[in-house]
Formats: C-alpha cells, sequence, structure tokens
C-alpha cells in the first residue's frame, strides 16, 4: 500500500476513533497532510464580531447593509414578491443558463432598458451565482477559450477576486488604482498601467463603488480610460455589485458600461443582486458578454452554460424569481427604486455625519475622503495597528486594510465610532 | 471632390478621442476613415463624418464553437416539440404523478409557509452552509447515533444540489490528492465525467452493467477495483444507480467493502436517491453505514433534488467522514477554501425547506409517508410493466430484471438502434442507452409502453 499521509502535528486535541472489536481498523487518515486554512480575512471579523460579549461592540466589517438599528434589512418588494411566489407550482430544474426572465431584466438593467445589444440579441448571458459565481464563469471562460490571456487587477481589489482568477488558473497582474496620499484615485499610474499593458489584455473594472475603497473615476476619467482601451484594444471585465446602491439611481451607477459601450467595446459584465435587492443568501447573479453577433452569443452562452454543468448543473431558481417577479411588475420596480435610493441614502447620511463628527472633534487629519467615496465602503486610511487598537481597545471591528462598511454605521453609533478613530489616528 | 480614406484598425487615441460635442473622425463599420472636402466652397471645408456606427470590434471569442447539446436535457425538449397524441416522456429523471404532473411535496408547501410567516432575513450564510441544515443532513445519512457523529469526524459543507458537492470533493481531491484518480461505473450519470475532468481528476471505469443479464457484473467491478492502484477513490451510487437502476446486494456490498479495504481505497459515494429508492431513509443509507462502520474514510455528495422535490433549489451537501476530529476540521476548512472562489456561500432557501421539514417531528413524519408514496408508485409502476411486459412478449424472454432494478431509473437493455425505434416509431422519449425514466410514466401508460418495447427488442437490430 503506497504511503499516503502521515499523522499530523496538529493531532494533539483529536478524538481519535477507537473501534469495536471484529470491525476493521483504519490506521491513519489519508487526509493528515491537509492542513488548516487560513480564516478568511472578511467573514472572519463577523465571526469574531459574533464572538464578542461587549454591549458597545460595532460590526463595520462585512458588507451587508443594515438599518438605522443596525438590523439586517428585507426590502418590502422582496417581501411581497415571496408572497406572490410562494405556491410556485414546482421546483422544476431551471434550463442550464437559469432563469430566461430574470437574464433578461437583468441586462435590460446592466445596457439599458431599451438597448439595441438586447433587440440585436448580440448578449450571450447566463444566471449565476450571484458577483462570484459570475465571475469565476468567466474566469474559467476565459481559461478555456483563451488560455494564454492573463487578467489586469485594480490594487486594492475585493480579496476574493484573486481566489478566483487563481483557482481558474488564469495568471493575474495588478494596475495601480488607489492613491494612498489622497486617498482618491491614482489616475496617471492607473493610465500608465493600461498603456504599459501588451495590447489585447484583459482588465478587471468595478462599475461603480469600488470595493474596498469607495473610489470611482469621474465620468471624464471613465471616458479616458475607456479611449485608451480603444487604442489597446483591452477587453473590460466589469465586476457591478452596487447598480444603484452606489448614488441610489441604477441608470447613474451604469454610466462607466454604458460609455464603454457607446465608445464600441465589446464587454463582459458580472452583476449581483445581493446588495442592491438586499437577497445576499439566495445568490442570485447574472454574467454577460457583449459579443458580435446573435450566432456567436449563441454559442458563447452554450458554452457558458457547459462550464456550469459540471459546478453545479443549473442555479437555483427563488432569488431569480424574485429579481424577475420585482424587475417585471412595474409597481414593484418603482418600489424596489425608492427603497434601493433609501439604503443609498441613509448611507450619503452617515457618510456625512462621521466626517463632521471627526472634524467637530479637531482630529488634525483631513477626513474629506469619507464624503468623496462612494458606496458602501470607506477606505479610511488608518493602519493595520490602528484598526487592531479599534477591535482590542474600543470592540469595533472591521477588515484590517482600514475598511469600514459604511452600511454598518448608524446615528446611535457615528459618535461613539468617530470618538474611536479619532483617539487612535491623533 | 476629393475624399481620403485611410485605414485605422489601431488609430491613435488622439483621433479617436471623442468629445461629446465636437465632431470626431469616427470608424465608420467597414474599419476606414472617410474625410471627404466639398470642393464648392470658397475655403475647402474639410467635413468630418461623425461616425454613426461606432467601431466594429473583432470578438476575442469568434473562433468559440457551438457546445453540444446535453444529451439527457435534449430529450425533453424533443419530447416537448413533439405533436403526437400517444407522446411519452421518459427522460430526464423527474418525479410526475400517476397524472405525469411535477410534484411538490406537502410537506415543502408547508415549511415555505412556515419560513414566509416568520419573515427571516436573506444575509449571507457561512461559506460551510446553514448550520442546522448541515446537522440535519449528517444525520440523515449515518444516523445521529452513529459514532463518527459523535466525535465530531465528519466534515459536512452544504453544496450545490449533488452537482456541486460532487464538484467540491472533485477540487479536493485535485489539490490533496493530485496523484490519485477516481473510477468511475461503465455506466454511470453523463455529468460525473464532465466533474471530474473540469476539476482536473484523471478517472478510468470499472465494470459495472452486464448487458447480457441486463444485471450487475459483478466479477467485473471487483476485478477492475482490484486493478486500480492503491489508494483509488471509488465512486459508488449509494442506491437506486443512475443508469442502470442495478444494485448491489447487501452481500455484495461486503465484498466490495472487502477489496477496497484489501487495496487501500477511499469510497466515494454519491447519495441522490436517499429515500427514494426503497421508500425508507435508514434502508437507503445501507451501504454507506456499512463502510463508515468497516472504518473506512469515505466522501458522501447528498442531494435533495429528488426525495424533496427540491430539484431548481440546488441543495445537497459534501461529507467527509474522516478517522479523526482534527483531520474533519482541517478538512472542512479546506473545502470552504475551494467553495468561496466558485460561488463565495451556498443559497440559502432550500437549506431552509430541508431544516424545517427534517427539525419537525410532525413534518419529518409526513416527509417520510410521501417519500414511501413516491417510492411506491414507481414500484407499482414496475410491477404493472412487467406484467404487461410478461403477458405480451411470447418469445419467453426474462423481464423480471425490471422488478429487480431500483429508483427512478430502468435499463431495458435496448440498443441505440432501438431506443431510436421507441422514439422515432412510438414517440416515446427516453436516452440513447436504453435508459427509462420509471418516474414519467404511469400505470396507465404501462400498456402502450409495453408494446413499445416489445416491437423496439424483437423487431429493431
Amino acid at each position: 500500500m503506497a504511503f499516503r499521509a502521515m499523522i499530523s502535528s496538529h493531532a494533539t486535541q483529536q478524538s481519535k476513533w477507537v473501534p469495536s472489536a471484529g470491525v476493521a481498523r483504519q490506521m491513519s487518515s489519508w487526509f493528515g497532510h491537509v492542513e488548516p486554512a487560513a480564516k478568511d480575512p472578511i467573514l472572519g471579523v463577523t465571526e469574531a464580531f459574533l464572538a464578542d460579549p461587549s454591549p458597545d461592540k460595532v460590526n463595520v466589517g462585512v458588507g451587508a447593509y443594515r438599518d438605522d438599528n443596525g438590523k439586517p434589512v428585507v426590502l418590502e418588494c422582496v417581501r411581497e414578491a415571496e408572497r406572490r411566489i410562494a405556491g410556485n407550482l414546482n421546483m422544476e430544474y431551471l434550463p442550464m443558463g437559469g432563469s430566461s426572465h430574470m437574464i433578461e431584466e437583468s441586462l435590460k438593467l446592466a445596457y439599458g432598458e431599451d438597448s439595441d445589444f438586447i433587440k440585436d440579441k448580440r448578449i450571450a448571458a447566463v444566471q449565476a451565482l450571484s458577483g462570484t459565481g459570475a465571475c469565476r464563469l468567466f474566469a474559467d471562460f476565459q481559461k478555456r477559450f483563451l488560455p494564454d490571456s492573463q487578467i489586469y487587477i485594480p490594487v486594492p481589489t475585493w480579496a476574493n477576486h484573486h481566489n478566483i482568477w487563481r483557482d481558474a488558473r488564469v495568471p493575474q497582474n495588478t494596475f495601480h488604482y488607489y492613491h494612498a496620499e489622497t486617498k482618491g484615485l491614482d489616475f496617471s499610474s492607473l493610465m500608465e498601467d493600461i498603456k504599459n499593458a501588451p495590447n489585447g489584455s484583459f482588465f478587471l473594472l468595478h462599475a461603480c463603488a469600488h470595493n474596498p475603497t469607495g473610489v470611482d473615476p469621474s465620468e471624464e476619467q471613465w471616458r479616458e480610460i475607456s479611449h485608451l482601451f480603444k487604442s489597446k484594444n483591452h477587453f473590460p471585465f466589469f465586476d457591478m455589485a452596487y447598480q444603484g446602491f452606489a448614488s441610489g439611481d441604477p441608470e447613474r451607477d451604469a454610466k462607466a458600461i454604458r460609455i464603454f459601450l457607446d465608445d464600441g467595446h465589446l464587454i463582459g459584465c458580472a452583476q449581483s443582486f445581493a446588495k442592491n435587492m438586499g437577497l445576499y443568501g439566495q445568490r442570485a447573479g447574472c454574467l454577460s458578454i457583449l459579443c458580435d453577433n446573435e450566432m456567436e452569443a449563441v454559442a458563447v452562452k452554450s458554452q457558458l452554460q457547459q462550464l456550469g454543468r459540471p459546478m453545479y448543473s443549473n442555479p437555483p431558481v427563488h432569488g431569480a424569481l424574485i429579481v424577475s417577479t420585482i424587475l417585471g411588475d412595474p409597481e414593484l420596480k418603482k418600489l424596489w427604486l425608492q427603497e434601493v435610493k433609501g439604503m443609498a441614502d441613509r448611507i450619503i447620511g452617515m457618510r456625512t455625519t462621521l466626517r463632521e463628527n471627526l472634524e467637530k472633534l479637531g482630529s488634525p487629519l483631513s477626513w474629506e475622503h469619507i464624503t468623496n467615496q462612494i458606496g458602501m465602503f470607506c477606505y479610511s486610511g488608518m493602519s493595520p495597528e490602528q484598526v487592531d487598537r479599534l477591535t482590542n481597545e474600543y470592540h469595533i471591528y472591521m477588515t484590517r486594510n482600514g475598511r469600514i462598511s459604511m452600511a454598518g454605521v448608524t446615528t446611535g453609533n457615528v459618535g461613539y465610532l468617530a470618538n474611536a478613530i479619532h483617539e487612535v489616528t491623533k | 471632390m476629393a475624399s481620403l480614406a485611410f485605414s485605422s484598425t489601431s488609430a491613435s487615441p488622439v483621433a479617436l478621442r471623442g468629445r461629446p460635442n465636437k465632431l470626431a473622425i469616427g470608424v465608420a463599420q467597414s474599419g476606414a476613415c472617410h474625410v471627404s472636402a466639398r470642393g464648392s466652397d470658397r475655403k475647402a471645408r474639410l467635413f468630418i463624418t461623425r461616425a454613426v456606427a461606432v467601431e466594429k470590434k473583432v470578438s476575442r471569442f469568434e473562433d468559440v464553437a457551438m457546445a453540444p447539446p446535453d444529451p439527457i436535457l435534449g430529450v425533453s425538449e424533443a419530447f416537448r416539440a413533439c405533436t403526437n397524441e400517444s407522446k411519452l416522456n421518459l427522460g430526464v429523471g423527474a418525479y410526475r404523478t400517476e397524472d405525469l404532473q411535477p410534484y411538490v411535496l406537502n410537506v415543502v408547501k408547508k415549511a415555505e409557509k412556515l419560513m414566509l410567516e416568520k419573515g427571516e432575513n436573506k444575509e449571507y450564510l457561512p461559506i460551510e452552509g446553514l448550520a442546522a441544515f448541515n446537522k440535519a443532513t449528517a444525520e440523515l445519512l449515518l444516523g445521529a447515533d452513529n459514532h463518527s457523529i459523535q466525535s465530531q469526524r465528519v466534515a459536512t459543507v452544504q453544496g450545490l444540489s449533488g452537482t456541486g458537492s460532487l464538484r467540491l470533493a472533485a477540487a479536493f481531491i485535485n489539490r490533496y490528492c493530485p496523484n490519485s484518480k477516481v473510477l468511475i461505473s461503465s455506466p454511470t450519470w453523463g455529468n460525473h465525467k464532465n466533474i471530474f475532468n473540469d476539476a482536473g481528476v484523471p478517472w478510468s471505469e470499472y465494470r459495472y452493467y452486464d448487458p447480457k443479464t441486463v444485471g450487475l457484473d459483478f466479477e467485473g467491478m471487483i476485478a477492475d477495483i482490484k486493478a486500480a492502484p492503491s489508494g483509488s477513490f471509488i465512486l459508488l451510487h449509494g442506491c437506486a444507480h443512475n443508469p442502470t437502476g442495478i444494485d448491489p446486494t447487501p452481500e455484495q456490498w461486503t465484498k466490495i467493502a472487502d477489496v477496497l479495504e484489501e487495496k487501500g481505497h477511499t469510497p466515494f459515494f454519491d447519495v441522490a436517491y436517499q429515500g427514494f429508492a426503497s421508500g425508507s431513509l435508514d434502508e437507503d443509507a445501507f451501504s454507506v453505514r456499512l463502510f463508515v462502520e468497516r472504518g473506512f474514510e469515505v466522501f458522501v455528495a447528498q442531494s435533495y433534488s429528488k426525495n424533496l422535490g427540491l430539484y431548481s433549489e440546488r441543495i445537497g451537501a459534501i461529507n467527509v467522514i474522516c478517522s479523526s476530529s482534527g483531520v474533519a476540521n482541517r478538512v472542512k476548512s479546506q473545502l470552504k477554501r475551494l467553495a468561496r472562489p466558485m460561488y463565495s456561500n451556498p443559497p440559502v432557501h432550500g437549506a431552509r425547506i430541508v431544516a424545517n421539514v427534517v427539525g419537525d417531528p410532525n413534518l419529518f413524519s409526513e416527509w417520510k409517508a410521501e417519500m414511501e408514496e413516491m417510492a411506491g408508485r414507481i414500484k407499482n409502476v414496475r410491477k404493472r410493466l412487467y406484467d404487461n411486459l410478461s403477458q405480451k412478449d411470447k418469445s419467453g424472454k426474462d423481464w423480471s430484471f425490471i422488478l429487480r432494478q431500483i429508483g427512478m431509473f430502468s435499463y431495458t437493455g435496448l440498443n441505440t438502434s432501438q431506443s431510436e425505434n421507441m422514439t422515432n416509431k412510438w414517440h416515446v422519449y427516453m436516452t440513447k442507452d436504453g435508459r427509462i425514466s420509471l418516474a414519467g410514466l404511469s400505470l396507465a401508460k404501462c400498456d402502450y409502453l409495453a408494446d413499445a418495447i416489445i416491437d423496439s427488442y424483437h423487431n429493431v437490430n
């Protein structure tokens, strides 16, 4: 028998199974060599928060929206949609590409209600497992059909982007994005990197409300990026996880994508309904790739389905039904638009309040960036050591890169938060 | 009129920079730029045509070929297109009532109603899924008092039904046992190969189906498993083998376990039909529990698509029964690390349904009763089909394999041409390997089907 695994040094605290007499004995595990995985940096924060008994604790770690009482929110339009779909006729498998109704509505949101690309059926689109699943499908597709390509990823970005393209075995490069000094966009370096990348490179772009910095290019900057992309023949892949959630207006939040479309780019786009519809755990999203023509779109879609089949066969129905019910009904859609604006407005309000509080406390630092940045997150500029102090001394939980989830800030805790930040940064 | 045309496949950025309010040199669809000057003006004026059609980019994915249609789902499509009144869909394995309608279990409706009333939030599940579901699913599989559960040796991660759970396990094998291969039965569910291919796990087949007996080629199976390199993973169907419906007997399972032990192989169970095969959850878990009792480390993928009718909710789990709790913890952490870049965390709805059904004693009893009913209907249909075939077929052929097979599917023993005859002449839609889904058959249609099978078997080569 080939020797497969050694007894791990982690053996100290195991309960080792002892067989009863007459039963065969497993001498050692095949998997003793498996190391424990490091905790996920983002989700690990919530775990730590939950374990903290302090009554003052504040969770500004994970990016899930909270109301002003710090409670998770299920949108009214979602509740209504669920009432309507309750007693759903059957739970038969969706087609491999997912719910066609949901896909249709998702595309209208991203590409425009009257988009010619939709009319001309030039978009290959499949329902995906939220934003993660959409990015992963694209990465796998990229690997299979353009095996020599790489992906350029902004610095910083959502940590899981690196995991996704790595597990898809697509080599990664980075491009400059965040400017630590100004806590804004490092536009000149960004353009430099785009220029220096080999022609035809693949770039990952955050369509709006960049995660984790909250720093977005201006409209004019997007236009320049788009033009440079054209001359370099780069491929733009948009991760749009916050449409509607950034400015409160979905059309406005899709501006970057529309600029690129107008300029003639053939884009790819990952959409998520986790935040803007509050459907986090339902895993509702969409992957789309704009093609030359209908025939190509059909072929590309068939290949995306082929990639999904050995991952999960077909996507989950419940979230998709909620999305299509809401977006397909004018009344419900109107309600949704109001509710998403409400969420965005609350966050914008909290940004203003946090900044004002810090300024009132007499902080010597500039906190402009809190209101300049947009979306769920604020890149505070704090160091890991300062973050650790916030956690250890003040029971404030956030990721060590200094990212504050503004969705976790309430009128109840903003004063406490401002004070703590002031204390560790003065 | 002078006109200048120049090609601009890579026009300079300056030329292309379009300010919204100024005319720009655009690139027309043909890829050429046109700049025309009217000679009729006193000063030659250049009218720069603003591109109405923007530059037509050549797609990077032009060479992407059309993927072949799915062999199983394609059958349903063909069925839908057929207009003949006698048509019968025995393709995809989704349960139908006697009226050939899809079936949402009563307990599922009740559970969903409960969930609607509770109005729970829709927050992200942890990467490993809903804790209540994970506990329930492991206990359902192994029995709550199983030693492996009591001693915390079971790593359970909620997965995207059977497919997703298999894929997680395959990805784990690829990463942590890179020199190992998987052995799959010949035949097996079509997607198994895709899963291992895409996960980068090498596989080969072991003999399983014997066309001569329309039964299990037990000797071939044992020989092939014995011949595999030590430490291989052997993919076994826990019950109700798909596509044949042929399961080993308890005695045969014991001998299979002997060979795996001898060769140091790891059993990898696909359990998609627990409760659906015999009607009893415990009975259907016999094979898995046998191996666990014998002291193996075991992989088990579960699905609730069929037994709870939750097909499209994509709810299942991957369980790894390990030799110690320490190993189980570490294995679980690595399964999570594989899941995170696939979909971050699994969908909540199906998990809650299962947890609610299993967690409520009344609902749980009701579920067991409904499952017995579904399995019972299929057994009745098998009996009726067998009776019809035996009565009508004067050749003396032994059709009793239909009674011996179990679960949703039956391998009829029809070859490709014969299966095609079933469709072309009799409008019976099935897969070309001779598999029929009894879940799509009603008592009322058994007579017709028997005629079709007899005709195809005897009159077509």
